[in-house]
Formats: structure tokens, sequence, C-alpha cells
């Protein structure tokens, strides 16, 4: 039964493909165009995810800081790419840019964290992800560096050979983006999925499940460690520097702990360190609270009146989400089948 | 046959005022089967973690293969061939046994990030051998059939088999094992003594904490005593049988 039919896979990812190159224009039929913007930062938020499982999922590092290194790739990105400093470099510069640079923040921050674990080293990484987002409010003065609090405007849209996105050529510009990030979601996917099946996956996994024991396998486990914070970093980073092209604008707000928290919901709620989960987990958890904004609309439906304001209402129905799927599912909507296994052990009383 | 594998020499360490272990020294020659006994807080695993690298000595030395290794990290240790397993068995739980072995791989191996991503030739034949490796040594051990179990669900004596595995995959010279039969019945001791022949045969020097008297007095070639953190006695089984002191420190003073 665990054989694979060979061609069964290929039709499956075959008819996978099609239905993600068909998935703008069948929200956009179904929902409207706002949907299809929606779409855009899911995908934007499944390489944060993926990112992040990296550290936490993977490596067993709780960091609550993660938006730090978006808002790296978002910032270095909107300074060497906007009227801001004048400084106009192409796309295919600045995304890598950001993404080395975020992964350089990776070992600024792992370095002196290395000694911590648990809730030690959240707190450490929360104090990073808060000095970073304070420097970009703070850093417009002696010299204009970051816009302050008003953040940088009119950033250069991303553009691929000479092609801007956010031209309505063949289709609407949300569709061209969402193309972009669809491909770029993959890159991070398949290096993600062949890291995790490799020798540095396999030792970011000793250090998460025993520290010690993982030193005495001869691992190094200072350099995989950084290796984990600077991986995860970068892929941050690249979300970073295409939310910048894609949003045009950016400002400290969008960089809150708020943000970082949220990221890490999506990997636990969808399954800690299994691909498929996080991924699940950071579409859902993009869509669900645009979809409570519909809440008002049904109560109108129903009641005929708005009773509660959706706007109240919609954070309460997500938090209570939140709280049932970790109550019912402690593992994960989509766990890893290993950690199913594991966590069935727990709950069937193995003393 | 008498060649110096490992040198402790005047090994002392100190928690705060504690002196766990105070001026220890012992040789052991490759290819010999040594055992480290003692009461309960003699300092055996302090011993253990200060040759394995988690514990540096507050003085002392240590020499592999004549090579001055104290203060060296864990990782380190393992790579100059020193393994070991845990006194409370330390796996990595939710792992497969045989990620588990194959994680013991690491230190002999080397493909990193671009290996992993672009899987070329050599990254694609060393992950192969890897595998290999792992599957050969879960059949030496004699848990092959659990190759795909969860660490955590294997059976207590297979949770020791598959640590014991785990360390022959760094390639040892020296292979320390802490109270490898703590809890198992008769059957499961032999086996295991059957176990450490074979290593042994294959060229590891085995060091071993224990406190099964019979499997000690029977397996091992020297033996060293410990109590309260100093060498009371060495010498093979039959001297350290007979040896006041020992007898003293485990039974008492008889009046």
């Amino acid at each position: 039964m665990t054989k694979s039919n060979p061609t069964l896979k290929i039709i499956l990812y075959l008819s996978l493909g099609i239905f993600l190159l068909a998935l703008p224009y069948l929200t956009d039929f179904a929902l409207g165009r706002i949907w299809v913007r929606i779409l855009d930062f899911s995908l934007l938020y499944i390489m944060l995810a993926l990112g992040l499982n990296i550290v936490v999922g993977f490596a067993g590092l709780l960091d609550l800081g993660f938006v730090a290194f978006f808002a790296v790739g978002a910032y270095s990105y909107a300074i060497l790419g906007s009227p801001h400093l004048g400084i106009h470099l192409p796309s295919w510069l600045l995304l890598p840019i950001g993404t080395v640079l975020a992964g350089f923040f990776g070992i600024l921050l792992g370095t002196p964290t290395l000694k911590l674990r648990g809730d030690y080293l959240a707190i450490v990484t929360l104090g990073f992800g808060e000095i970073i987002r304070i420097f970009l409010n703070n850093l417009n003065a002696p010299y204009n560096i970051t816009g302050g609090p008003q953040g940088i405007n009119l950033i250069d849209p991303l553009s691929i050979g000479g092609f801007e996105l956010s031209k309505e050529v063949w289709f609407p510009a949300v569709y061209n983006y969402y193309y972009c990030f669809l491909l770029f979601v993959l890159l991070i996917i398949f290096v993600t999925h062949r890291l995790q099946y490799s020798r540095i996956g396999r030792a970011w996994v000793a250090i998460r499940e025993d520290e010690i024991a993982a030193q005495a396998m001869g691992i190094n486990t200072r350099n995989i460690k950084l290796l984990a914070f600077s991986m995860g970093a970068s892929f941050g980073g690249l979300g970073g520097g295409l939310f910048a092209g894609f949003q045009g604008f950016v400002s400290p707000e969008s960089f809150n702990l708020m943000e970082s928290v949220m990221i890490l919901c999506m990997i636990v709620l969808g399954g800690m360190g299994h691909i498929p989960g996080v991924i699940f987990g950071a579409v859902l958890l993009t869509v669900l609270p645009e979809a409570l904004r519909y809440l008002g609309d049904l109560q109108n439906h129903v009641f005929g009146k708005i009773f509660v304001d959706p706007a109240d209402l919609r954070m309460l129905v997500f938090g209570l989400a939140l709280i049932l799927v970790m109550l019912l599912r402690p593992a994960g909507l989509w766990p890893s089948p290993l950690r199913k296994q594991e966590f069935a052990t727990v709950e069937s009383g193995d003393e | 046959m008498s060649e110096k594998l490992l040198e402790i020499n005047h090994i002392s360490k100190q928690f705060g005022g504690i002196s766990a272990l105070t001026d220890v020294s012992l040789e052991i020659q490759r290819g010999e089967i040594y055992a480290l006994i003692g009461p309960n807080g003699a300092g055996k695993t302090s011993l253990f973690n200060v040759i394995t690298g988690i514990y540096t000595p507050n003085s002392g030395e240590i020499l592999l293969n004549g090579q001055a290794m104290t203060g060296k990290a864990p990782h380190e240790m393992a790579n100059a061939g020193v393994a070991r397993t845990f006194q409370n068995i330390r796996l990595f739980p939710s792992m497969s046994a045989l990620e588990n072995v194959m994680v013991g791989r690491h230190c002999r191996t080397s493909a990193g990030v671009i290996g992993a991503v672009f899987k070329h030739p050599k990254a694609k034949a060393e992950e192969l051998a890897i595998t290999n490796r792992a599957k050969e040594l879960l059949e030496y051990v004699g848990i092959a059939k659990h190759t795909n179990t969860v660490a955590r669900n294997l059976s207590y004596g297979d949770q020791r088999r598959l640590e014991i595995a785990r360390a022959l995959a760094t390639e040892p010279v020296l292979l320390a094992l802490d109270e490898p039969a703590a809890g198992m019945n008769h059957t499961e001791t032999n086996s295991l003594e059957d176990l450490f022949r074979k290593i042994r045969a294959d060229g590891v020097t085995l060091l071993l904490i224990e406190h099964d008297v019979k499997l000690v007095m029977g397996l091992c070639d020297r033996i060293t005593v410990l109590n309260f953190g100093k060498k009371i006695a060495e010498g093979t089984p039959e001297v350290i049988k007979n040896h006041p002191e020992v007898i003293e420190a485990y039974l008492g003073v008889s009046v």
C-alpha cells in the first residue's frame, strides 16, 4: 500500500500544477480581485513560515523576533530601490542583497544566543525583533536612512528583465505578482525539502531533540545553529524584498511583534517541522482573518442587522479557533506522520 | 599489544566546593575492555564527562594516542574518535532508529548546504553510504527489524542497543558506555556481553561504567575502582575482587 504509483504521482502533480496556475482566475471569478491580493500575501507568508520553520520546527530554537529579518529584507529593498535616497538598483540585485543581508542578521542574532534555549531564547529574540523595529522607527535623524515612522514610499516595483510586474500586460498586476511569488515559494519549498532530508537537516533535528547527545555525535552545534538562523533569516529577507516591491511602501508598523507571533502560529497550527503542514498553516492564517471580515455581512444576512462589530468579533473568533485547534490537535492540523505517531503514544497514556 | 590509547593524568574536577574527582589517573591500552566501578556518587560519570569533553577538568590532562585533548569540546572528542552512550539514555526520541544512527555519521561525512540542495553526485553517493552504513549498524547490534520505528517507541533494551549503534556510527577508537546493562535481565545482559566482545574483536577499545559485578568480572581486562572521587584500586578482576579497600567501599568496614 505504501508503494507509490509513478503514473498516479505524475497525474497528481500535473493537476496540482494546473490548479495553481488557474488559481488566480478562479479566485478572481468566484471572490473578486481583492482575494487575489490576499492570495499573494498567502504566498509571502508561506515563505516566512518556511523560513521560521527551519529555526523553530527543525532546529527547535524558539524565535519570537522573526519579523526582524522580514523587515531587513523589505527595508534593504526599499532603501536601495526608491526615490528616498535616489538609488534605483534593479530587482534582480535588490532581492539577493536583502536575502544575504537578512542571513547576516540571522548570524548576528544567533551568535550571542547560542547558549540559550526555550523561553530564555524566546525573550532575547523578542527583544531583537523590537530593537530592529525601533531602529527603523528612529533612523531618520541625523541622517534620514529609513524614513522614520513615515516609512519609505514609491518603492520601485518588482521587475524581471525590464518587465515591471505592476503593469498590466496579459493579465492584471496581482496575477503577475502571484506567479512571481509562486515561483519563489516553489524554490523555497524545494530548498527546504532538500535540506530536511540531508546531513544538515538531521543535525538540526538532532539539536532540537537532545543538544548534548548531538554534540557527542560530533555535531558542531555552534555552526549548525548559526546555519539554521541564517538560512531561516534569509528566507525571511527574500520575502521582505518581495513584499517591499509588491506593496510599494514600507513602514515600521508592518513589522511589529504581532507579525512574529502570527508567523509562529502558522507553524505551530499547521504542524511544526512538516513542510505541507506549515504551508497549510500559513495559507489558513492569512485567509481566515480576511474571511472573518465577512462576519458582519453574515449577521446582516441572518438577523437583518449587525449585533457585534465584525472588527471585534473577527479576532475573538480567530483566537477561539487557535485555542480549539491546539486543544484538539496538539501536533498541528497536518503533522508529519512520525510526529503523529509520537503524539499518539503520549495520548494513549504511555506511563 | 600494550599500546596506550587513552591516558588520564591527575585529573581533578570541582563543582563549587565539592570535589567530584581528585587526582585520578589511569591508562587504557588499545584493544582492551576497561571498567570503571564504584559506589553511587563515586565520580564515574563525572570522569566520563571529562573524557568526552562535556566537562573541562580543573587540573590534569587527557591524552588520546599521545595527543593532548584536555579542554576539547564534545564534538571535537567525537571527531578524535571517542564515542559514548549515556546513563539515562539520550536518543533523539522523535527520529526513527535509522535516522538516529545516520546522525552518528555526521562527523565522518561532509556534505553541506550546497550538497544538500543540489544533490550533486558526490553528495548523493555520500547520502547513500550514510544510509547503508546505518542499516548495517542496526543489523550489527541486532535491531534491524526496528529500522523505521521512532526511537521513543522502542523497548528499553532496544533503546540501549540503538544508542550503541549510534555511537559506533562515529567510527570510534574508544567507545565509552555508561551503565549499558542497567535495568536488564540475565538473558539481555548475556547477549549484550556477546555484543561487547564482538565490538572489541572489530578493533574498538571499550570503557564501561557498570554495576553488574558478574558482567564486569567476566568481561573486563582491567578495572579501576573509584570512591568519593578518588581512585582506590586498579587491576585485573582477580586483584579487585580481593582488594581490601574495595571490599570496604562496597560493604562497609567490618570491625
